[in-house]
């Protein structure tokens, strides 16, 4: 599974205030122990942390950059914060995100291309988040499409079938898991799946339960990737298990340090 | 309508381990080796780099054999007893890229020969040949922890590859390699899960995986090789895909294997069916050797001469990437 940190977020109190303050020692412990509990890139996200989104874009690449060499997803709504991300990052980075609205793909696409990295697609429209998954993939599908125009390769496109908070619509889970598969049958190469984990657990109660076991459901229903906590030791561990009971991983007795290793 | 080679997208390479120094490097050999980096499943150039050709190590025991068939003694009886005139003559003779000393004197059951003599015996073949060294003990683990932090020692500074850490007993040949400067091999059973977790436990002790060569025990040619080949085949796909405790270099124990079946040394009059004894066990030890080269081996460790030869032909072949 590829792990996409997301502590590096302006949503949260640690990080903003370090935004603010410009200072860049949080930031970079936020990097090095996330990447160092098994994150293969990191999300960079400035949220509402600042009023100047192009200065703290760039000013939180940079301080992530010094740390780590992991790829960044930039993630913005914005194609001009997007922009001064990637080319702070010097393209070693993922773009976090288009939907399949034309005006975003417009933009987003061109970027990847640009730059050469992966994006990822949320199978959002004009109208929203589809009710089920032949809506998702419906959406997906103009992703796919809308990259091959574009010269990028349907590998370096994830699919982001935008999980919701299961106390909210409790329909949703099991409508992302059937959007899971069907992704794979989208072109060959079939593009690669993301999720935005936490986002299932969003206003529930137990939150570190339902994140664990939803992310086992997906993985077991193909998800690739998943935009999460690393440092929730319990959770990574919960999928390091998962891929070796699901024989993505050889087994061995040491299973757990192997994976960190 | 011209054809499309389809061609797998691998993440990951296989280590690279070099073995022997050089005097700049604080050694005495003049020749190294290196191995691994393999980018891609055995000699499928198409698809990825194969940086380093796979190489032949030749047995050298520190103890007269006994029970070697006609066929491969021939060749060694004028040097057997004397390691060092033995190791001369596999390179000299019969072009070896490494020496595999075998201290099979050591064993409390046979000789039982001092740490002393074993690194006596290191020191001579040292002394004998340049190319780099496999130092492999008895195999009875109590003995093979005294005696080789002394033939470490002796070799100090070489990069000779030491064998063998196992699940069991690791730590104290890896404090050796470790002090030394040598490499190490990693030996499990034929099974891929423990294979790993040795690799794990030698990398604990602050091994570098450039440093580690894997090694599972295989028979020979009729004897389970198949589920040998299948899982060695799948120690290299695990590497490709991304597995970096299961990246290293790998090493095939052949021509001992190939030697003790009963088709190698049956006499003819008890089984005249399978042809002449004198080209059987030479026939056993190629397919043997050859099926481990394709199935992703690093380094074969072989011992009939014309056996070598042919291996290396077939080396020669599979990396100038021609149709043969």
């Amino acid at each position: 599974m590829f792990v996409i940190g997301e502590r590096i977020n302006g949503m949260f109190t640690d990080v903003k205030r370090a935004i603010q303050a410009q200072d860049p020692a949080p930031i970079q412990q936020l990097a090095r122990d996330q990447v160092a509990a098994g994150a293969n890139a990191l999300d960079i996200n400035v949220g509402p942390a600042s009023a100047d989104k192009l200065g703290a874009m760039q000013w939180l690449v940079e301080a992530a950059k010094q740390a780590v060499d992991v790829p960044l997803c930039i993630d913005s709504p914005n194609a001009e914060v997007m922009r001064v991300g990637l080319e702070a990052a010097e393209g070693h980075a993922i773009i976090n995100s288009t939907t399949g609205e034309e005006e975003r793909m417009e933009k987003a696409l061109p970027l990847a291309a640009e730059y050469g990295c992966p994006v990822i697609g949320l199978t959002i429209d004009a109208e929203g988040v589809p009710r089920d998954a032949d809506g998702r993939m419906e959406i997906a599908l103009r992703l796919v499409v809308a990259c091959m125009e574009q010269g990028i390769s349907t590998t370096d496109l994830y699919i982001d079938p935008v999980i919701l908070p299961v106390n909210a619509l409790q329909q949703v889970p099991q409508e992302i898991l059937n959007a899971l598969q069907m992704c794979k049958a989208l072109a060959n190469p079939p593009p690669q799946t993301v999720l935005g984990l936490s986002n299932v657990s969003q206003g529930a109660l137990h939150r570190d339960l339902i994140n664990r076991v939803y992310l086992i459901m997906a993985l077991a229903n193909g998800l690739d990737a998943a935009i999460m906590d690393p440092l929730d030791t319990e959770l990574m561990d919960a999928a390091i298990t998962t891929e070796v009971l699901l024989n993505r991983n050889v087994y061995c007795d040491d299973f757990l340090k192997a994976y960190r290793k | 309508m011209p054809l499309t080679i389809p061609k797998e997208r691998w993440t990951a390479e296989v280590q690279t381990a070099t073995i022997g120094a050089t005097k700049d490097e604080g050694g005495t050999r003049t020749s190294t080796v290196t191995i691994g980096g393999e980018q891609t499943l055995p000699f499928l150039h198409f698809e990825g780099e194969t940086p380093n050709r796979p190489v032949i190590a030749m047995e050298v025991l520190d103890e007269i054999p006994t029970g070697w068939p006609e066929p491969l003694a021939q060749h060694y009886e004028d040097v057997w007893g004397d390691p060092a005139a033995w190791a001369r003559k596999a390179v000299d003779e019969f072009g070896a890229d490494l020496i595999c000393l075998r201290l099979l004197s050591a064993d409390p059951d046979g000789g039982d020969a001092s740490a002393d003599q074993c690194a006596e015996t290191i020191q001579s073949v040292l002394e004998a040949v340049g190319v780099p060294l496999i130092i492999w003990g008895c195999g009875n683990d109590d003995k093979d922890n005294d005696i080789m932090p002394f033939c470490s020692q002796a070799g100090a500074g070489e990069r000779c590859i030491l064998g063998a850490a196992t699940e069991d007993n690791y730590k104290t040949i890896c404090a050796s390699a470790l002090a030394d400067g040598h490499l190490i091999i990693n030996q499990s059973p034929l099974d891929i899960n423990i294979q790993k977790q040795v690799n794990i436990l030698v990398t604990d002790m602050g091994m570098d995986l450039g440093d580690i060569i894997m090694y599972q025990i295989t028979g020979s040619l009729g004897y389970g090789v198949e589920y040998a080949y299948s899982i060695l085949e799948r120690t290299r796909l695990a590497a490709l895909d991304g597995d970096r405790m299961l990246q290293m270099p790998m090493l095939s124990i052949v021509g001992s294997e190939a030697w003790r079946v009963k088709e190698a040394w049956q006499p003819e009059e008890e089984a005249p069916e399978w042809g002449p004894l004198e080209r059987r066990g030479i026939i056993w030890e190629i397919a043997t050797a050859t099926l481990f080269l394709h199935a992703a081996t690093d380094i074969l460790v072989m011992r009939h001469p014309e056996a070598v030869a042919y291996v290396r032909d077939h080396i020669d072949e599979m990396m100038s990437g021609q149709p043969i």
